[in-house]
């Protein structure tokens, strides 16, 4: 017999929602399987199971709020029991580790039944297929898009900033650097965003229990998309206490981990607020989805040439589009305006940033 | 080194980078990082790991010259010469 308690789904994590469970009385499951919805202050999350048996009966009920470790579930026949001693070499053994491979499921080849290396690799399990893997992201981005566009009433402002100076500076600075330690421009769009929330902090805070709630720290959410379709958005964390250097080196330990699924659970959910960058792909600019229970979520587009007026002059420079969309419970566009106004405003001391 | 030499160096520092782009399936006229949907974060870490092996130095000022396979073996090319 196991019981299922509420698990710990975030560092700073101490309750959850269950929304629905995914099982019912007498259903076989295996360890890593869905066992529940759970709700929690930054996301809808499907809680996988740690063992495998049957569920005996499901202690909480859907819509009931529970704090971390309350029993939810009590799973029975599962195997406590003496595993039967198992005849393997000591290669086998390390390698069945390695590969996460069940001993007592392996047919040994060797004399006497002995299990061998070579039985190992044909017995490892099969990683989650790229189809199921993309099916549950899929998911887990339409409960948290449906809940947003159901429960946020968005406003939306957006602003051209020239990015002439920034791209000045970042041109003379990689000039000085080597390959391994030039920055790109997007560390200089992160750290406009988090110094603006120090200006204009209304829009780092939380939605929660009918009322804003301001965060001390401001982690940045940047929205890293997966080629094979998907998207995941880590956090860096206190964005704006980081050089440009410092930003650098958190998006290369960042982005080739959220590509290889191999972030974790506390980075994928303590997010203050959400920047998304589409300009890649040569979009002008993004309209977002807020992510709840953030209050705002900053778009740029490309940077490019953009015809620009100024002292009765025409001319061309690098400018970016800028856009905000706003939870209009939390702020209203007069706080969105000042917010975008300071983005821009950094962006034109790029050597302070 | 000549080009077709340069190409297989890229299709190696690629199969680093990102696995999963086939590199195989580009054009050597065609856009690379729009062909193989690399953003700037990869396109760097292919210029990192071509620098690397190729013991180079690759200014950005030059990066105009590199948006194709083609031009790229021909730049790397050149530039392994001197």
């Amino acid at each position: 017999m196991a019981e299922y308690r509420m698990p710990s789904l975030g560092a700073d994590m101490t309750k959850g929602k269950l929304l629905e469970w995914r099982v019912k009385p007498g259903d076989t499951v295996k360890r890593g399987d869905i066992i529940a919805l759970i709700e929690t202050d930054k996301a809808d999350i499907e809680a996988e199971v740690y063992e495998t048996g049957v569920v005996e009966e499901l202690v909480a009920k859907a819509g009931e709020e529970l704090p971390v470790g309350a029993l939810m579930a009590r799973i029975g026949g599962v195997e406590t029991a003496r595993p039967p001693r198992i005849h393997a070499s000591p290669l086998a053994r390390r390698m069945a580790e390695k590969l996460g491979v069940d001993l007592a499921r392996v047919k040994g080849s060797g004399p006497g039944g002995e299990i061998q290396a070579k039985d190992i690799e044909p017995a490892a399990p099969q990683p989650v297929g790229a189809e199921e893997a993309g099916l549950r992201m899929r998911r887990a981005i339409a409960a948290a898009m449906s809940r947003s566009n159901r429960e946020i009433p968005h406003y939306y402002l957006e602003t051209r900033i020239s990015m002439a100076r920034a791209m000045d500076w970042l041109a003379r600075e990689n000039a000085k650097r080597p390959l391994a330690g030039r920055l790109l421009p997007v560390v200089l769009l992160i750290k406009a965003v988090a110094k603006a929330l120090v200006d204009v902090p209304d829009l780092n805070a939380y939605w929660i229990d009918g009322r804003a709630q301001r965060q001390d720290s401001i982690h940045v959410g940047f929205a890293i998309s997966l080629r094979q379709g998907g998207l995941v958005i880590p956090a860096i964390q206190d964005a704006d206490l980081k050089t440009p250097d410092e930003l650098m080196a958190v998006l290369r330990d960042l982005i080739p981990r959220a590509r290889a699924g191999n972030l974790r659970g506390a980075e994928v959910t303590s997010g203050t607020i959400t920047l998304t960058s589409l300009g890649e792909l040569g979009v002008d600019a993004v309209y977002g989805v807020i992510y709840p229970p953030q209050v705002a979520l900053v778009g740029f587009g490309r940077i490019g040439e953009h015809v620009w007026a100024e002292n009765g002059m025409i001319g061309a420079r690098p400018a970016v589009i800028a856009t905000l969309a706003g939870d209009h419970r939390a702020t209203d566009g007069h706080r969105g305006a000042q917010f975008l106004d300071a983005v821009d405003r950094h962006l034109q001391e790029p050597d302070k940033l | 080194m000549n080009t077709l030499e340069m190409k297989q160096i890229v299709a190696e520092a690629m199969a680093q980078i990102a696995p999963e782009a086939d590199l195989n399936s580009v054009p050597g006229g065609a856009n690379l990082r729009e062909t193989l949907d690399i953003d700037s974060f990869d396109f760097l870490n292919l210029l990192i790991e071509l620098g690397k092996r190729l013991k180079i130095e690759i200014p950005e000022a030059d990066y105009g010259r590199l948006g194709t396979l083609d031009s790229l073996a021909v730049y790397l090319a050149e530039r392994a010469q001197t």
